[in-house]
Order: C-alpha cells, then structure tokens, then sequence
C-alpha cells in the first residue's frame, strides 16, 4: 500500500502524520518542531513560486519544501 | 538522581552573591523584550568563546535592590543543536562555557502557541534547575480565544508561572519578584521518559564526568545523537562514545528509535497538559488578523507588490535619506581637521593627525547612517515577522543555486554593507550553507564603491544623460549579484559540496514591532561596526598615510606627484604596475587600488593625491559620499577654484567634495601615457570599474569574516578568489575590447 504523502495535499487539506522516508537528520528537526506521528496538519498554502508550503501544525505556521513534504506520509482527515 | 555537586553550581546559595539568570525560549517569543524591559541599558554584549554567537549580559535589581545578571540565550527550539545560536544556548545551560551555570532559568513560552513553545520547556525541566515559566503574550492568545489555567499549569508543570504581555510591560513586576525570592526551588517535574531509554540514560549518566551539573538531561541528549552529532562527540570525548554506542544499539535492538519514541513521549505529555491548562473559547479555525495579512503578503501578485514594495523603501532611505547625516558627518570631520589643523604645527605630526587619523576615523563613521538605517528595516522586517515571509517567497529562487530562504537577507544586506550581512548568516543552520553565504556576500556592491562607480562613469562619459550613468551603475550592480549567485552555485558544487539544506521556518504571526527592542539593537550593532570596522581602518589608513608620505624628498620643491612616486606607495605601484598592465591600468591606478584594500571609497582620495590637487589636509582616507551618483558636467574652470573653496569652512565641504571629484576627473580625462595617448578610456574605465565590482577591498570585512569563521582560513580563501574572479574579468574585458578596437 503506498500511502499519500503531504507534498501531494492541496491548500485546505487536513491530514495525520502517518510515518517518514527521510534522513535521521532532518527527523530530528522535524519532530522537535513537533511534525511528530499522529500529529495532525494542515496545508495552508504554497508560495507564490510553488515551493515551498505553508502547513499549520500545533496551532502555528511552519514552512518546508515539497521535497521534505515527499518523505512525510499522510492520512487524510 | 545523583547529581555530583560542583563548585560552580551553587544551587543553594542564596542572595549573598550575585544570582546569575539565564533566559531562553524559542525564536519569536519576545524573549529579546523581556531582557531589554528589565536590564534597559544595563547590557553588556560580547562574544562567547570560540564561536561568534553574541553573548549578551544585563544587570538588574530585584525587589530589594539586590544585583541580578541576567544572560539572554540566543532563541532555541531545543537543546538537541543544529545551529551556532542553539549550541551556546544549550552550553551555557548546562555549564560548558567559561561563565558561571545559571542558577535560573527564565524560559519565556508564546502563550499563543503553547505546544511547541513548552516543548524546550519540558527538555528544560530534565536539567533539573530551578526554572520560572514566563507565559508570554497572553493578550494575543485571549484575542485568539485561548485562556490560561495559570494555577494549573503551575501545578501540572511544576514551576513558577508568571502571566506577562512583556510588550507592554505587563507582569515584569511578577517576573521580577519571581526571581527575588530567597530560594529558587528546582522544579518537582519532569516529562517522562519511556522506560527503555530511562534505564540506558540513568546507567550512562552515571558514567559521564563529574563536572557535568545535569547528567541526567546530558544523557539524554547523547542517547539522540544524530550521525554528525555522533562523529563530533568521536572527537570531542571519545571516551564516551563507546558506552553511547553500546546503549543506542541495545535500544535500537529492542525496536527503540530514541529521538522519536523520546520526542513523541514529551509531546504526548505536553498534549494531555495542555487539554487541561488550556480553554479554547470560540471557534479554533477562524482566520487571525495574522492569517489575514498573509493573503495578501504571500499571495501570488500582491505578495510581490509588497515584497518590492518593501525592498524599494528600503533602499530609497538607504541611499538618500542617509544623504544628509552623512553630509553632516562629512561636515563635522572637516571642521575637525581644520581645528586640528589650526592648533598643531605643521610637520609629521599635524600631518598624521589630520590626513591619517581624523580622516581615517571619519571615513568609516561616514557609512554608520546607512547601517544605521539598514538595521533599523532588518529591525523592523524581523520584528514584524516579515522576514520569514520574505524568506518564504524567495526559497525558490535561492534554492536555485543550492542556498535557502534564510541567505536571502544576509546576501540583501550586503547592498548596504557586507559586514551586517555576514553577521545577519548567524541563522544559517547548514555550516556550509552559511560559509557559501559569506563567501559570495561581499560580491553584492556596496554604497563604499559608488564613488568609484560615479567617477569612473564621469570619466567616461562626462556629459552622458543622468539616464543613461544610472543605467550603467545599475549594470554593475547586477554585475555583482549575479556573479553572486553564480559562484554560490559553484561553490556548492565543489568546494562547499552538500546536501541541499532543509528548510523548515516558523512563519511567525504577525506582531507590532517594539521600538525599544529596534533601537538598543541599533544602538548596540552600531558599537559592534564603529569598533570591528574603525580599528582596522584607522591602522590601515595611518599605513596607507605613512607608505605614501615616506621616504620624504630630500629635494623640498620635489613636486607632491614626484613625491608620491617615490614614496613606498608609489614604489609599490610600480612594483604591481606589471600585474595590472594587462588590465589597462598604470602604477598610478595601481596605488589608488593598493589603498582600497583598507576600504574602496580611499580611491577618489588617493587618486587626487596622485594627480597633485589637492594640499595637505585632503587625506588619502578620504570617504566621498557614498550616495547619489553627481552627475552634473561641471565646467573645468569652475573646479580649477577648488583650491579657494577649502578655506571657506564646514558649510561647504559638500561643494568641496564636488570639486574634488570633478577635479580628478578632469585630471583623469587629461592623463596621458608616455607615448601621448589617453591613460582613462572608456575602456579602462570599464575594466576598472568591474575590477571594484569583483574585488575583496576591505580589510574591516575580512576582520569580520575572520572573527566569524575562527580562521584565517576562509578570509584569505575569500581574498584570494575575488582578486582571481576581479583580475580574470578585467583583464577579458580590456584585451577583448582592445581585440575589437575600443
């Protein structure tokens, strides 16, 4: 089963963090930034070049590039 | 736990000696404001050890008048590092540096934004010391519908809470008889750890050195190492590696992942903590003032309205409301010079003083109204929280050439001044990133060359259109920015080879900017400029003063321009002449660029010193306005008077300033190779004006580079690869115009 990924959501799409494909060294930013499993998220926008997204998560703004986004899978909400 | 007690952590001594505060909290929670409102300008700003974090130290007085020091941490999201900034938060907390460990901690949390801000919190709470939680901008959150339990989350967190809108000085009283009280008791909390990793940092706890204050927290920062953490821990302390290692594969052996399970378990409990700390009112989703503002600043055309919008103001004030302090500066050091003058005796002396010093120093404080104003905008975008947008907008062109959003300001900072600039890289997480950063900053044309520019154009064309001089000043300034971009992309491919950085930015809401906060900082960078870049401009321009006075002519009526080719300047001028013959240059442009490496702007000085016009107290440093390009043509008779115009005092130094560039221009214009034919043409003055958009002259950035990369190592590299890329382009550009028959 491949599981969406949160670079594949559109702008207003709610999702759940369901796992990650990234480097140990990214995790660790993207956890204590609380991009954790089960946290949930939201895609607010992408910037006006297309890259990179605004998501909202715990109640604030947080900007990542798609190319992070692919390596978080999703669950829609 | 069993702490092993130290000497330096005199946790229980109370208000004998003077109680030393730490205050940390994430980036954007108004932890700056809370230190300004309680030190003022009691502040002391340095710089740690070893790195160029700035180390920033206030005195206050609790209720009783007792003297507390307060040490601002730079703002961290963990104690888990991945930047300079949150390396000295996480030492000075746990007592590696050379200052006394804290006995306190103040950690300022953004009441609008709990949950992430009170995950440093809880990491904090393992250090087990004492700790008083400042619940920051409860105004904001109470807009957004959020109430505060505050009695339960003192109890639930198991610290001191104090309620504060620090902005407007609301609760610093309670902060302050927070931190008066006679015994600060270390929290009776912290977040659990989930058992497997409890067992392994309690064992490697107990085998960390004895010094270590909090061996516990420093356990558990070891147990989520990441690779690069890890090969630095094999350098650093290679004895602890091993026992690190053994307990990272036997929690991995039983299916652990550390930082995750660890990290997932403190946001758990800080979840369930705030489900019954926090009351949300109303509806959760509706749109915040903030969100409102950023439809239109990040959207996809008015965003860019208002990003240039922005950029254009900027600038706007930078190169012309500057305009008139700095005449006045220029005014003032004039007038200086002529007391000087006037109250010293003719000889060496007068001479150093007046053409050496005095003009040296003012050559500097001349460009301090632009840094002022640049400062003051980066205050105010930074402030406001518009940087992160603006990093947000330009991510994609910057990762164009491997960079990210956060070199963006470094490298727009670099228009007014290279040295804030390089400073401003400090939030560069990425090392090499950051060194990328540096190393191409100083390409972007600052306002010290456009009095190189604004003469080498008056040369060339002395009665073009205004339009068409600001056509080619612009072409330089694009020159430099997309030689900029260029080499990032290069030296992102080779030398500086990494992974393409991640970006992951906190776009901040949207807050009114402190005035206060804006102008200490101005207030002390302009300190940090005057010292870094005056001392290394003062001693050079003594040397410049010296290499193109001595040895003096034993003949008195030797002429001023045959005593500068015979000086030790004008020796070296012919010694270089070689070098840049193929540039189109000759010994005489050759002593002008040897006294732009202290600062470029000493050009037009120096060159009216080499063509004999001027007396004495026109220094070689001497800064011509670094603004508006002059463009008026005036007539060559009218500067011939140039001379009477210097008598006539302060008021006129503008004029005089006027005079002197149109005096070297016509004496440029009037230059003649020995075989008769013009020195400056059109050509030259090309190549010459590319060689000071490529070069590296400016000794207070490389002072700056230095300090901010520890080693001599990158400066030089820095030197060294703009003196190629400058001599590489003026040399194609005058032999392929000769080719063509310029």
């Amino acid at each position: 089963m491949s599981a969406e990924l949160l670079s594949q959501l559109a702008p207003g799409d709610k999702a759940r963090i369901a796992g990650f494909s990234l480097p140990g060294e990214s995790l660790s930013r993207l956890f204590e930034m609380g991009l954790t499993t089960g946290a949930a998220v939201e895609v607010v926008r992408f910037a006006p070049l297309g890259d990179p997204i605004d998501i909202k998560v715990r109640g604030y703004h947080l900007s990542l590039r798609k190319r992070e986004a692919a390596g978080i899978q999703i669950e829609r909400i | 736990m069993d702490h092993p007690q130290v000497s330096e952590t005199p946790r229980a001594v109370a208000a004998s000696s003077v109680r030393h505060i730490a205050i940390a909290g994430n980036p954007n929670c108004g932890k700056s404001t809370i230190f300004n409102a309680l030190t003022g300008l009691r502040q002391k700003v340095g710089n740690y050890p070893g790195v160029t974090v700035e180390r920033k130290t206030g005195r206050f007085f609790g209720t009783h008048g007792e003297p507390m020091v307060l040490v601002d941490l730079p703002g961290s999201y963990s104690l888990q590092v991945h930047s300079a900034d949150e390396a000295v938060a996480r030492d000075v907390l746990l007592g590696r540096t050379d200052m006394p460990r804290p006995e306190a901690v103040v950690v300022v949390v953004d009441a609008s934004n709990l949950e992430r801000n009170l995950y440093l919190a809880a990491q904090l709470l393992d250090l087990q010391i004492p700790m008083v939680l400042a619940l920051n901008m409860v105004d904001v959150a109470e807009q957004n519908g959020t109430r505060i339990d505050k009695a339960a989350l003192e109890r639930e967190f198991g610290v001191p809470v104090v309620p504060m809108v620090a902005s407007k000085g609301i609760g610093l009283l309670e902060l302050k008889q927070t931190l008066s009280r006679e015994v600060l008791p270390a929290p009776d909390k912290r977040p659990p750890v989930p058992e497997a990793i409890e067992k392994e940092a309690q064992a490697l706890a107990k085998r960390l050195r004895a010094d270590q204050g909090s061996p516990f927290s420093e356990a558990l920062l070891l147990l989520t190492l990441q690779e690069s953490g890890l090969e630095e821990l094999a350098r650093h302390e290679p004895a602890i590696l091993t026992p690190t290692m053994e307990a990272l594969a036997r929690l991995r052996a039983a299916g652990v992942e550390p930082l995750a399970t660890l990290v997932e378990a403190r946001y758990e409990w800080i979840g369930e903590l705030c489900s019954r700390v926090v009351h949300q009112e109303g509806e959760v989703s509706k749109l915040t003032l903030s969100d409102r503002i950023d439809l239109i600043v990040t959207h996809r055309v008015w965003g860019w309205v208002a990003f240039l919008g922005v950029m254009a103001i900027m600038f706007f004030c930078i190169f012309t409301v500057a305009q008139y302090p700095m005449e006045w500066i220029e005014g003032g050091f004039g007038w200086l010079g002529e007391q000087a003058k006037a109250l010293i005796p003719e000889g060496h002396f007068q001479s150093l003083v007046t053409d050496g010093v005095i003009a040296g120093v003012g050559g500097v404080v001349v460009f301090l109204p632009q840094i002022l104003i640049l400062y003051f905008f980066l205050g105010l975008l930074e402030d406001s929280g518009y940087m992160a947008r603006a990093a947000f907008m330009m991510d994609r062109v910057m990762s164009s050439v491997g960079l990210h959003g956060k070199s963006f300001i470094p490298l727009l900072s670099s228009f007014a001044c290279a040295i804030p600039g390089i400073m401003a890289s400090r939030t560069i997480e990425n090392r090499k990133d950051r060194l990328v950063t540096i190393l191409v900053a100083p390409l972007m044309s600052c306002p010290a060359r456009l009095p190189v520019y604004a003469l080498m154009i008056a040369v060339m064309m002395p009665v073009a259109s205004a339009a068409a001089k600001a056509g080619i000043m612009l072409s330089m300034y694009v020159l430099g920015a997309v030689t900029a971009f260029l080499m990032a992309w290069i030296f992102k491919k080779t030398l500086l080879k990494s992974e393409k950085p991640m970006l992951l930015l906190e776009l901040p809401p949207y807050r009114m900017p402190a005035l206060k906060s804006i102008g200490l900082r101005m207030w002390e960078r302009s300190g940090i400029f005057l010292r870094r870049a005056g001392t290394v401009i003062l001693s050079f321009s003594v040397i410049l003063w010296a290499l193109l006075k001595f040895p003096e002519p034993v003949n008195p009526e030797t002429s001023k321009a045959d005593a500068i080719s015979q000086s030790y300047g004008g020796q070296l001028g012919h010694f270089i002449e070689p070098v840049i013959r193929p540039l189109g240059y000759d010994w005489k442009i050759g002593i002008g660029i040897i006294g732009s490496f202290a600062a470029r702007e000493v050009f037009v000085g120096t060159m009216a010193i080499v063509y004999n016009l001027e007396s004495e107290d026109e220094a070689p440093a001497k800064a011509e306005d670094g603004g508006k390009p002059k463009d008026e043509a005036k007539p060559a008779a009218e500067a011939k008077d140039g001379a009477e115009a210097k008598a006539a005092g302060e008021g006129e130094s503008v004029d005089k300033e006027e005079k002197e560039k149109d005096e070297v221009r016509d004496a440029m214009l009037a230059e003649k190779h020995a075989d008769g034919t013009p020195v400056f043409t059109p050509l030259v003055c090309v190549s010459l004006m590319v060689y000071y958009v490529l070069a590296m002259q400016c000794l207070a950035t490389v002072a700056v580079v230095r300090r901010e990369t520890n080693s001599w190592r990158w400066p030089l590299f820095m030197v060294g690869y703009m003196s190629v890329l400058a001599w590489g382009a003026s040399f194609v550009i005058y032999q392929a115009g000769r080719l063509l028959g310029f």
